[in-house]
């Protein structure tokens, strides 16, 4: 057993970090450091570097742009782009559907869509949540009929993210309404230009414009959408949300909050507080626990044979999540009376800030944050994976 | 020792809900914060009618002669439908400094609704320290900056904190109208603003020496907020138990899944907790030594704000995706009962403050 990066894998690294140091626009990275939000341009704008660089979709096969790394050194690459930090490459094209593409999709498919996800010239969302079917998702009600050459969808999803940028969207629909409720759903994809669709926002506590409602009326979808084979969707799904693993702890970007708030509360003078600097080492501790169950995850990954989705990652799941939102606790105390004003995110660049400029955003980041432990899977279900899948009970 | 409320007091609690329940809808409250005062001047002479905008004032003032329980009844209802008025700033800070100190005409005017009022104490370096004040007070007129003044904006007088030529922190009443003010919306969808005094000329002396009153009435304000914060919460705690009972996952109501069952089951114990120290908060406000007071206070807000934090996380968690967006009633109380942990200093700054000052039991 040796903990440590290998020489090989600390040049790396140190090729990953300046990579990120010299690149990463200088607004994206204000914004990001500051919490608040990027805009379409700011993320479509870092895909096409990464792409330029060949870094877009590291995790994909050699052929389709991917690069054969090691699981350390994928490890190391998301890392350092949250440390950086660097804007997350839309994990919707990227991390989901890029993959169910390239294991399940064929040829043609993989042709068409593949480069121009890499390149971020279709953006994608995920429409697989329903109002009735979030954690027991399989109970989804979207039909798709077929008819001919086509599927003629209708039906509602909801809390898709950033769906009002969204060129296209995967959907997971019933085209099998007799069958048990796992084996009647196909994956389709949708070109959210067909008519019949809306898109209608859902504004979030804090204020923010990230989730919407996608209601489908009568959408006419070429039967060459269809990924894989026809109600076999729910495998592809599956195969989906187990993708994941090492990503959801987002040990880096806690790591980059916490540099934050421990600058921020040096400047009002908190960090001269012990009660407040043993609750940052606290949080600190879980983290650097959480970063070595990360890496023994990681390194696990050489001798898994099977591509079943590992019940550990359920682990990271939840305390990644609980971190970040101790972090935003963090934060939120460092504000002090300053989070309370209330700033909209669009608003108010040109006026001159309430109390410290970067007071702003902190309380709501907090209130957003809480998302983080209910979507992906919430953190019951992740526990419900764990007392199944790892205990046994 | 009785826990029970005096028939006037229930009748007051009756009625104060009646109200509520009646003109507080949460799509009225919605539209009430929408207003560009952010609140309902329509509400206030409701309340002024039923007599709660003179609550702590003696008859002879205008007003009924209640005392912390009246306010704790009120202010839990308030709590409970999220209202947005400045009930805190006008009747309980300034009223409460208004009613000890010279000033007593103006005090049938807050009683009628026709005087508004804001505390303008904290500053932009103060944090939660009380005795932080850099404004000064020089030959009648005040300079300085005051930060998140709760309903600054909308206030016809202040009563300001200001430092006079012998290092004393006193209280002043100015015209609002004399100062520059820039009103906003605060998190939690109430108001705040951030004031600026230039030489502002000072209409009357309250207190040369204020330190023990600002405390005192910071001290009551904290009952007060500390009763809100419970009416929030028990109103979130029952909102979370009802979509349990009706959301269905996997078939069944997700209230059936015992995980569920037993943080809906600790939301209750925490929000029981926070009731039993906002009473506590409430019998210790009006305590004369003011060493024990603050204690009590002090382990008050410590209970409330984590209770109040805890409340409001697992609220949004229980309820998945929907607790997550502005158009449900639940994001609102979470926000707000955040917000109330943060007023005045979160739980741990208190839990810091009791601790020093020796804690609570011998
Ligand atoms: C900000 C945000 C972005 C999202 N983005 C997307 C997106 O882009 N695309 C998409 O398809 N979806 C998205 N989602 C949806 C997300 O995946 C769902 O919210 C999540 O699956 C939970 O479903 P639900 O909201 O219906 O809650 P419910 O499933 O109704 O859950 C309510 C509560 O019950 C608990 N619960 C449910 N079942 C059990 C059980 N068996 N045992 C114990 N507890 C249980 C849950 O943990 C939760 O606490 C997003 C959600 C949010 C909040």
């Amino acid at each position: 057993m040796d903990l440590r990066f290998t020489p090989e894998e600390i040049a790396f690294r140190d090729e990953v970090r300046a990579f990120f140091r010299d690149n990463v626009p200088a607004k994206t990275r204000e914004k990001l450091i500051a919490g608040r939000p990027l805009d379409k341009d700011d993320i479509v704008t870092w895909q096409r570097i990464l792409n330029k660089r060949g870094w877009a979709v590291p995790n994909w096969p050699v052929e389709w742009g991917g690069q054969n790394w090691s699981p350390v050194q994928r490890y190391i690459f998301d890392e350092e782009m949250q440390l950086a930090p660097a804007p997350q490459p839309l994990p919707f094209g990227v991390s989901m559907v890029g993959p169910v593409i390239i294991a399940f999709g064929n040829e043609q498919q993989k042709k068409r869509f593949l480069p121009r996800i890499a390149n971020l010239d279709d953006w994608w969302c995920q429409g697989f949540s329903e109002p009735g079917a979030g954690s027991d998702l399989a109970s989804l009600k979207t039909r798709a009929e077929r008819k001919g050459d086509r599927y003629i969808v209708n039906g509602q999803k909801t809390w898709t993210t950033l769906a009002q940028y969204a060129d296209w969207i995967f959907c997971l629909c019933r085209t099998d309404p007799a069958a048990k409720k796992q084996e009647g759903i196909s994956f389709l994809l949708i070109d959210m230009k067909t008519p019949g669709i809306t898109v209608r926002p859902i504004v979030t506590i804090d204020g923010g414009r990230e989730v919407n409602e996608v209601f489908f009326d009568d959408v006419e979808v070429p039967v060459e959408n269809l990924v894989g084979e026809e109600n076999k969707g729910w495998t592809y799904a599956k195969f989906l949300l187990g993708n994941e693993r090492t990503g959801i702890a987002r040990v880096g970007l806690s790591k980059q909050r916490l540099r934050r708030v421990k600058a921020l509360a040096r400047e009002v003078g908190l960090m001269d507080d012990p009660r407040f600097r043993e609750k940052v080492a606290a949080v600190e501790v879980e983290l650097k626990a959480l970063e070595m169950t990360q890496l023994r995850v990681v390194a696990a990954e050489r001798h898994r044979k099977d591509k079943k989705p590992d019940p550990f990652s359920s682990i990271l799941k939840i305390k990644g999540s609980e971190i970040q939102q101790a972090t935003t606790e963090l934060a939120l105390e460092v504000a002090g009376p300053y989070a309370m004003p209330y700033v909209p995110p669009q608003e108010g660049r040109n006026e001159p800030p309430i109390g410290p400029e970067w007071a702003a955003p902190l309380a709501p980041t907090y209130f957003n944050w809480r998302k983080v432990s209910i979507y992906g899977g919430s953190n019951e279900i992740q526990r419900n994976i764990i007392a199944k899948a790892i205990l046994g009970l | 020792m009785d826990f029970d409320l005096t028939e006037e007091q229930r009748l007051l609690k009756e009625s104060v809900e009646r109200l509520l329940a009646d003109r507080y809808a949460f799509e009225q409250r919605q539209a009430y914060q929408k207003s560009p005062e952010g609140w309902s001047r329509e509400l206030w002479r409701a309340y002024a009618e039923l007599g709660l905008l003179g609550l702590p004032f003696a008859e002879e003032e205008g007003g009924v002669g209640g005392g912390p329980v009246e306010t704790m009844i009120v202010m839990e209802a308030f709590g409970r439908a999220l209202a947005l008025e400045p009930y805190l700033s006008t009747v309980v800070l300034c009223g409460g400094i208004l009613r000890r100190t010279g000033q007593k005409e103006l005090l049938p005017r807050i009683a009628d609704g026709s005087l508004l009022l804001a505390f303008a104490h904290g500053e932009p370096r103060s944090r939660w320290r009380l005795d932080h004040v850099e404004t000064q007070v020089e030959n009648g007129r005040v300079t300085g900056e005051k930060a998140v003044v709760l309903h600054g904006d909308s206030a016809e007088k202040l009563v300001v904190s200001a430092r006079d030529g012998k290092g004393r922190i006193g209280l002043y009443l100015v015209d609002a109208g004399a100062t520059a003010r820039r009103g906003y919306p605060t998190q939690d969808g109430q108001r705040a603003a951030e004031i600026r005094l230039d030489g502002t000329p000072v209409e009357a002396v309250l207190a040369e020496d204020g330190m023990p009153l600002i405390e005192r009435v910071v001290d009551e304000a904290i009952a007060a907020l500390a009763a809100e914060a419970v009416g929030a919460m028990t109103a979130l705690q029952e909102l979370t138990v009802d979509y349990l009972k009706t959301r269905k996952q996997f078939g069944v109501p997700i209230g059936t899944f015992q995980a569920l069952q037993h943080r809906a089951v600790d939301m209750l114990v925490a929000t029981e907790q926070a009731r039993s120290m906002a009473m506590f908060a409430t019998m210790m406000a009006g305590e004369e030594d003011a060493a024990e007071r603050r204690k009590a206070i002090a382990a008050a807000k410590v209970q409330v704000g984590r209770s109040a934090r805890f409340v409001g996380q697992q609220a949004i968690q229980l309820h998945g995706g929907i607790g997550m967006t502005a158009e449900y009633k639940g994001g609102h109380y979470f926000k707000r009962l955040t917000m109330i942990d943060q007023m005045f200093g979160p739980a741990d700054h208190h839990l810091e403050r009791l601790a020093e000052a020796g804690g609570l039991f011998d």
